[in-house]
């Protein structure tokens, strides 16, 4: 991962809409009054979601404000958290597991189909503006590797097929359902087999 | 007091110390980075690894607590082997470009390395290059040698008290920077300079001067306010290249503000370098001779009361008082060295000095500021404040509006009214004062140019003499001074004192004087009419536009001279470099003049002088000394009461004195104000 940069196109203003505003005041509530500061994951979480997965600067200076902190520390905090994304990312955010278990499961593979069908570049737009993927660390879903999760979902035990499925659902924007691909119950064995080998308490 | 081992060596060491302070007691030293005596512990170097009895991994000493019984090793094989693993991880990012680093000879890194370094490296991957960053016109930075060990982010939030520097990213990726590139908006930031362990930030101005080994290095003081900072001024043949802090815990610890830093290219531009006398409306080149003669025939022709003289605030001591023995010998009695009419009283010395100590600003519980402005009128003083507040919450009030201090305070009113309630008892900050052991009321020019001048002044040290806070330990009365001449000029009397203030002032401005002689004063609200103006400074500044003889006298830099801080302490200032072209030391020049007139001599030599200037000094003569708190004998008198506002006059800090005013440094560091502030008006 390299530092994030911040994106040249920034809107000039930002501020929470009033249902934001409200649950950033309750998450204000969480913390001592002196101790403002600690809600600023949180707040910088909500500005993402609301500002279509992204943070611009204004949301950093208006986050500053809000908790009464230097924007230098806005700034820093946002730039340190892989999650935070300082330029836009497509509708449909992919972010591709290349963790260990994934890698040895053919991660790599995803990559490169991410690469062909998305964009050459990680956090790059697709063609149609509606799709950006990025290599991320362990998503702690190594029992379904390889994976990627996409905005919220988890989309499990891929392969090569079914992800270029996938990806191309994204790009017509009519998703495929996300969980497992090789139907499994959750992280659950397939096909209902029971792994005890034999043993009794396992 | 608990006891370590270090090195099987038993030490006792206090409480709350570290394993590192520790092993410096013992007189070990241990390789650091991140670790600064003054800023909070990061512990992120590791250069500091140390071994521990019981421990299998070595410890990073700057950052664990000395224990009793510990039992520290310094000098075994895996102390050196943690310190050069270290040590290569640091060099594995780090240029090879030690011949065009300016911080070569002077850089933690390179001299360590000499020690733990390798030879050769390991590394065969390509090197991490970071792209430059700008912090203003001060800082220039090549970020790729920065090793993170964020002494400069802990400065700028710590002691400078503004929260601009950060570490962006993490990991390897991690970055130094200003928010967005911004400059700094400190008035201390060049001192991130020295505390850069390597070459990642160093001077603008500076850039490729000079190696550190070719320089001269003179020690001596700070006249760019009346701080009085201790200084070394580094010189290369004539030129003084730089200027750096001398560690002085009791004055500017190892700090100094950006102007002392950075004037110092003023010294060159400018300057009075030969006799001028002006012809037919132009300034014509002259030799000392004919302008002696020239000022010689105008004094005796010259009534002694149309005759009026003004001393500059970078003046020393010896200039002060040979310029006052010369005013005497031609019997003139209009002298003055204030800028703008303020009520003084040099009565005793404790009517104009900081009594507190800047050191004793660390003791105060309590702080009322009046009328003044510490961050600009005295920079290294409001470090102190600041260090104070945070360590102790110190409960900040003012009186007028001073801006951002770069600690919060409460404004308690801007009215002289509001002063008149606290002398009376009545206002809300009485009862914790009261309450307080050691407050500080300190009292700046601003308010003393009021009308109400001497009833703020008078008042308030009735009131606190009243309230025993001006006791056997501790006087809560302070002056904040602006000028270094001032103390030095005030234990002199150097001012019109049987007729009170105001005279001078409005005889300058009623053009009631035939003659003004100015000693490097460039300072005086003054428009010319008729006047004939003799000149005698280091720089052509805006007096030596208007002025009829020019007689050039060396800068602070380039010649000896004592001068007394705001504190009262007295300290000497030494000459780095040669007087330029044709100047003479000021008192030289009155030998001449006096030669001239009366043929006879002030002063035989520059010892007599500073015999004659040291006797004259009100109670410490002692050098670096504070005088004696005063208790006994308090003269009191009061003033009227005025109705007025307490505005705090805007200093135009980067353009204070004519040694700033010509400083390229200094102009480009006032136009990045006035930038930032039309930046911070707009977005």
């Amino acid at each position: 991962m390299s530092l994030k940069k911040i994106h040249d196109n920034q809107p000039d203003k930002f501020e929470f809409t009033k249902a934001n505003l409200e649950l950033a005041d309750k998450i204000l509530k969480k913390y001592p009054s002196n101790q403002k500061k600690s809600a600023i994951m949180p707040l910088l979480y909500l500005v993402q979601n609301q500002n279509e997965n992204w943070i611009p600067l204004a949301a950093m200076k208006y986050i500053g404000k809000f908790l009464s902190m230097p924007y230098i520390n806005v700034y820093e905090i946002a730039t340190f958290y892989s999650m935070y994304n300082l330029a836009p990312v497509g509708k449909y955010f992919v972010q591709v597991c290349t963790t260990s278990p994934c890698a040895l499961r053919g991660a790599n593979k995803l990559v490169d189909i991410c690469k062909e069908k998305i964009s050459n570049n990680q956090n790059e737009l697709s063609q149609n503006k509606l799709c950006s993927w990025t290599e991320v660390e362990c998503l702690g879903a190594c029992i379904n590797a390889p994976m990627m999760q996409v905005n919220e979902d988890y989309y499990e035990d891929l392969d090569e097929t079914n992800t270029k499925k996938i990806l191309n659902s994204f790009l017509e924007d009519k998703p495929l359902k996300p969980g497992s691909y090789r139907n499994r119950n959750n992280s659950a064995p397939e096909k209902n087999q029971i792994l005890t080998n034999g043993h009794k308490n396992a | 007091m608990p006891k370590i081992f270090i090195n099987n060596n038993e030490i006792e060491f206090k409480e709350g110390m570290t394993v590192l302070q520790a092993c410096e007691l013992a007189g070990v030293e241990i390789p650091r980075f991140c670790y600064h005596e003054r800023l909070s512990i990061a512990g992120n170097c590791r250069m500091c690894l140390v071994e521990m009895e019981k421990s299998a991994k070595p410890i990073a000493s700057c950052a664990m607590p000395a224990a009793e019984g510990m039992k520290i090793k310094t000098n075994t094989k895996m102390v050196e082997k943690a310190r050069k693993g270290v040590m290569e991880f640091l060099l594995v990012n780090h240029p090879l470009d030690c011949p065009v680093c300016d911080q070569g000879g002077e850089c933690d890194l390179q001299d360590q390395s000499l020690y733990y370094g390798f030879d050769g490296s390991r590394f065969k991957e390509n090197k991490r290059v970071v792209k430059d960053k700008y912090m203003g016109p001060l800082i220039k930075t090549q970020m790729t040698r920065c090793i993170h060990c964020t002494r400069c982010i802990r400065f700028a939030t710590e002691v400078a008290g503004v929260s601009e520097l950060g570490a962006i990213g993490r990991g390897e990726d991690m970055e130094i920077t200003t928010y967005l590139e911004k400059s700094m908006t400190s008035e201390l930031s060049g001192n991130v300079i020295d505390l850069c362990p390597v070459g990642a930030l160093t001077s603008k101005p500076y850039a490729f001067e000079a190696r550190p080994w070719e320089l001269k290095k003179t020690e001596s003081i700070d006249v760019m306010d009346a701080v009085g900072s201790n200084i070394r001024i580094d010189s290369y043949g004539w030129e003084v290249k730089r200027i750096l802090p001398r560690l002085n815990n009791s004055i500017n610890e190892e700090w100094i503000s950006d102007k002392t830093r950075y004037a110092c290219d003023g010294l060159l531009k400018q300057r009075l370098d030969k006799v001028y006398i002006r012809k037919e409306n132009q300034l014509v080149e002259a030799n000392w001779d004919d302008a002696i003669n020239l000022i010689s025939s105008k004094i005796k022709s010259t009534s002694s009361d149309k005759i009026a003289a003004h001393v500059g605030g970078l003046s020393s001591v010896e200039t002060i008082n040979s310029f006052k023995k010369f005013l005497e010998e031609i019997n003139v009695k209009n002298y003055e060295f204030r800028e703008k009419d303020f009520y003084v009283n040099s009565d005793q010395k404790m009517n104009y000095i900081f009594n507190s100590s800047i050191q004793g600003i660390e003791k105060a519980d309590f702080l009322l500021l009046v009328g003044a402005n510490p961050r600009h009128e005295a920079t290294i003083l409001n470090a102190r404040i600041r260090k104070n507040y945070l360590k102790n919450k110190l409960p900040i009030f003012s009186i007028g509006d001073p801006g951002d201090l770069t600690y919060p305070y409460k404004i308690v009113g801007n009215k002289t009214e509001d002063i008149q309630k606290i002398l009376d008892g009545k206002s809300e900050i009485n009862n914790l004062l009261k309450k307080s052991k050691n407050p500080l009321v300190i009292i700046g020019e601003s308010a003393l140019e009021l009308k109400s001048g001497k009833y703020i002044f008078e008042g308030f040290k009735e009131f606190l003499y009243k309230n025993r806070f001006i006791n056997e330990e501790w006087n809560s009365f302070n002056i904040l001074i602006q000028n270094a001449a001032t103390v030095g000029a005030l234990d002199l009397n150097f001012f019109n004192k049987p007729n009170g203030s105001g005279n001078f002032f409005d005889k300058l401005n009623n053009h009631n004087f035939d003659l003004l002689y100015l000693v490097g004063s460039d300072e005086l609200n003054f428009q010319k009419n008729n006047e004939f103006i003799i000149y005698q400074g280091s720089h052509g500044d805006r007096m030596a536009q208007i002025a009829d003889v020019i007689l050039p006298s060396p800068a602070y830099t380039e010649q000896n001279g004592f001068f007394i801080n705001l504190e009262g302490r007295l300290q000497k200032a030494f000459k780095a470099t040669n007087p330029i072209g044709n100047a003479k030391e000021d008192w030289k020049i009155f030998n001449l003049i006096v030669d001239k007139i009366k043929n006879k001599n002030l002063f035989i030599n520059y010892k007599t002088l500073i015999e004659d200037s040291l006797s004259k000094i009100k109670e410490n003569k002692n050098i670096d000394t504070l005088p004696e708190l005063q208790t006994k004998k308090i003269n009191l008198t009061s003033g009227n009461f005025y109705s007025e506002e307490v505005s705090i006059r805007p200093i135009d800090y980067y353009f204070s004195n004519p040694v700033a005013r010509a400083s390229k440094t200094m102009s480009d560091c006032r136009l990045e104000k006035i930038r930032n502030l039309e930046n911070r008006k707009t977005g």
